[in-house]
């Protein structure tokens, strides 16, 4: 038996010992997802039960090194350990914009110090991190963000706002683009890290077309952040920055979007029926499903070498680019179709039958999908320059 | 398994690569075209490929071949694509390796080494009309004698008139049996017909002819499992030519896009085309990648992987489609031209999508293989 075969016999027994039946169960609706942080409120003991079996094996971030909360495993272990949960459709011990953003910059560009004192707190589901990047004069244009952090010696003084930050109501920290130069554009912003319970922070959700407020606005009034408390250089925030956007983008285009895609044909004919032909009651939607579903099972083949690639340094770095755009572009089509296939019963907004009118919510949500972490006429840019090569772009 | 070429596979492509660019550029192809060649390609290539050991990629060692698997012949044949290179390799060396190394028996003993050592040419008779529908085979083989007689036409037959056999899919009493018929048998007729993107394929007729017991491939009636062998392995191989089709028609695009000015600008500046090219760069890399899974669901002999040949068909049958014709509009006039190559792309996809199914079919069996 080879070391992973090994390892993966090792990781099913582990799995059936500790990952209980309820967390198998396929998740339902927001409270089913751990966050973790300060004041999270676990929905049942399977869920605590679950995290913290994790988090004393390292794998809530089973590839991080064991110093800093996780297991150190290799790709090829961690996609194993991966298969194998979904094998027995385990949920997620813990999202968390920690885990999937701040720790690989931390990663990259921490201190020594910074990383034992920041990672394992993201490992354990203690605090709970948002990110404060877009502005309400900077979305796409990103770099031309405005919010200042005041030099006052040994902290920074720091007045502005930003938006779409997702769950500030919710975060314990976040970690936040400050400009700390006005006549420098990219060499001029800094990565900062502040609690959000510091004085002069606060936020106001935003209410979406879904009726939901994932998003909010978030305010800093004189907020005063030490000057130890920042990623990589002063004024060279920008460079951490664009890594963690590459990052943000794996993260969308592989688990967000279509990377654990099913069958929308098949889903729809045991809600739908069939004809005597065993065939989708409705020729033409089920010839745009089928459609689909080509393109769905593509782009998890798509999902399975793009992760191979990059967890090895085979990618192209701009890759992740290319991954969102096909991802986000995927996931909205299938909305779409759900949308369709639901007819007039999914567009009910707060029945009980349809769990608080959840499809078309979720189809409302994902408009934002080609929009959040970079837009899809963004990703195209960027793969014209970055990887076409393109004159001009 | 990780889904990217691994050592062995990317010393593969480095040779083959520029090999086939070399050897058999698009050039080659417009010179066999205009000198109207009767055969479909160059066997003076087809020795070439032979020396290095190409024709015998997918047969058995102990049948003389190299013993490898469907992603390796896929590197191949995406040179072969991106190249437009005539060859007999695609039905050959994919397809009847794939039937006769499923079958085993006579014709498996005689065949696969004759392959191997690049001896022997062989067509594929599958289709009876203008589309590919392999479940409605209406082609007769009724015993006589020691043997079978052989009744029905087929279609869109590949190097049929110049194949040593023809591996021929017919009705016998209890479901399907294939037959190795070779060229010369009483009462067979190959009609070439010239394609679109110059290659030639035959309708050929099947009017008594009388075979042998031994040449039945497999066994009587239980056929159905070695065409679903032929029939994954050719589409995943046409799969895999077609992202070389895509490849080589999307490169050319992208390289005009920086010579091309316009308005006092490269017309790669103009951000319409920018995010037209970036899309197809998408599209291209998703059924490169869809491609590989196929052939390494098909090496793994995984169940999962009639379903990955469907999807890698259609989707690159998409993907290459859309290469070419944003490559001919990229192109502006001069795509137009016989001169320039972009046309000669477009040609070949078309030919490759219709080949052993075309997109709307492969569509219609993922939806089919997913109880709808």
């Amino acid at each position: 038996m080879s070391e992973l075969d090994a390892f993966r016999t090792e990781v099913r027994e582990w799995l059936e010992a500790n990952c209980p039946a309820e967390m198998r169960e396929p998740v339902r609706d927001e409270g089913d997802v751990c966050w973790g942080g300060r004041d999270w409120v676990f929905k049942n003991d399977a869920q605590k039960q679950w995290l913290e079996a994790c988090v004393a094996k390292g794998y809530t971030v089973p590839d991080w090194p064991k110093p800093y909360g996780g297991a150190g495993l290799t790709p090829e272990q961690t996609k194993v350990l991966k298969q194998e949960m979904k094998r027995i459709h385990a949920r997620s011990p813990l999202d968390s914009f920690g885990i999937w953003m701040l720790g690989p910059a931390l990663l990259q560009f921490g201190t020594e110090e910074q990383k034992v004192e920041y990672l394992n707190p993201i490992a354990r589901g203690e605090i709970r991190w948002c990110q404060g990047y877009s502005e309400p004069g900077s979305g796409s244009d990103l770099v031309s963000l405005q919010t200042f952090g005041e030099d006052k010696g040994d902290h920074w003084v720091v007045n502005g706002s930003k938006i779409w930050t997702s769950y500030a109501d919710k975060a314990d920290w976040i970690f936040c683009l400050v400009r700390t130069d006005k006549a420098n554009k990219y060499q001029g912003i800094t990565f900062m890290l502040f609690d959000m319970a510091s004085k002069g922070v606060t936020t106001r959700p935003i209410l979406l077309i879904s009726g939901n407020s994932p998003f909010c606005e978030t305010f800093f009034d004189d907020v005063e952040v030490p000057k130890t408390q920042f990623i990589g250089e002063i004024n060279r925030g920008w460079d951490v920055a664009k890594y963690l956007l590459g990052h943000e983008r794996e993260m969308i285009s592989g688990g967000g979007a279509g990377g654990d895609m099913v069958s929308i044909g098949g889903a729809f004919a045991k809600a739908f029926g069939k004809n005597a032909a065993g065939e989708l009651d409705d020729p033409i939607l089920r010839a745009e499903m089928a459609a689909f579903d080509v393109d769905v099972f593509a782009y998890r083949a798509m999902g399975e070498r793009f992760m191979d690639m990059w967890k090895t340094g085979r990618a192209h770095p701009a890759s992740s680019n290319m991954m969102k755009y096909v991802g986000t572009e995927l996931n909205k089509r299938r909305h779409e179709l759900v949308m369709s296939g639901g007819g007039s019963e999914a567009l009910e907004w707060d029945s009980e039958e349809t769990k608080g009118g959840a499809r078309a919510r979720g189809w409302l949500r994902t408009k934002a999908n080609s929009i959040e972490g970079g837009t899809s006429e963004v990703m195209l840019n960027v793969i014209a320059k970055r990887i076409l090569d393109l004159p001009g772009a | 398994m990780p889904l990217y070429h691994n050592d062995d596979q990317a010393m593969l492509k480095d040779s083959v690569a520029p090999f086939v660019a070399e050897q058999a550029p698009v050039s080659h192809l417009r010179k066999l075209r205009d000198s109207a060649d009767a055969t479909g390609f160059s066997r003076a290539l087809w020795t070439q490929f032979t020396e290095m050991g190409l024709p015998g990629m997918l047969v058995p060692e102990e049948h003389g071949g190299l013993g490898m698997g469907h992603m390796e012949a896929g590197i191949v044949l995406e040179e072969i694509g991106r190249n437009l290179t005539p060859s007999p390799f695609l039905s050959t060396s994919v397809g009847a390796v794939a039937a006769l190394a499923r079958a085993g028996g006579t014709q498996a003993g005689r065949w696969l080494p004759a392959i191997a050592s690049g001896e022997a040419i062989v067509a594929l008779a599958i289709d009876e009309g203008a589309k590919h529908r392999p479940d409605r085979i209406a082609s007769t083989a009724t015993r006589a004698g020691n043997g079978f007689r052989l009744d029905g036409k087929k279609s869109f037959v590949l190097h049929g008139h110049v194949a040593d056999i023809s591996i021929v899919a017919a009705k016998t009493d209890g479901g399907i049996t294939l037959f190795a018929v070779p060229k010369d048998a009483k009462g067979l007729t190959a009609d070439p017909r010239r394609l679109v993107d110059s290659s030639l394929a035959s309708h050929v007729t099947f009017d008594g002819v009388e075979v042998d017991a031994d040449a039945v491939i497999g066994e009587v009636d239980a056929g159905q499992d070695i065409l679903d062998a032929l029939l994954a392995a050719t589409r995943t191989g046409a799969a895999a030519e077609m992202v070389g089709v895509g490849q080589g028609a999307m490169d050319m695009t992208v390289n005009y896009l920086k010579e091309r000015k316009q308005f006092g600008k490269l017309i790669g500046e103009f951000q319409g085309l920018q995010h037209r090219a970036a899309h197809l760069y998408g599209e291209m890399e998703v059924a490169r990648a869809t491609v590989m899974k196929a052939q390494q669901l098909l090496d793994e002999g995984s169940e999962g992987a009639k379903l990955m040949v469907s999807v890698a068909k259609a989707k690159a049958g998409r993907a290459a489609n859309l290469a070419v014709r944003e490559g001919l509009q990229m192109h502006g006039g001069i795509g137009m031209t016989d001169e320039y190559d972009i046309g000669f792309y477009m040609k070949r996809d078309r030919a490759l999508a219709e080949y052993m199914g075309d997109v709307h079919y492969h569509i219609d069996q993922v939806a089919r293989m997913n109880g709808y």
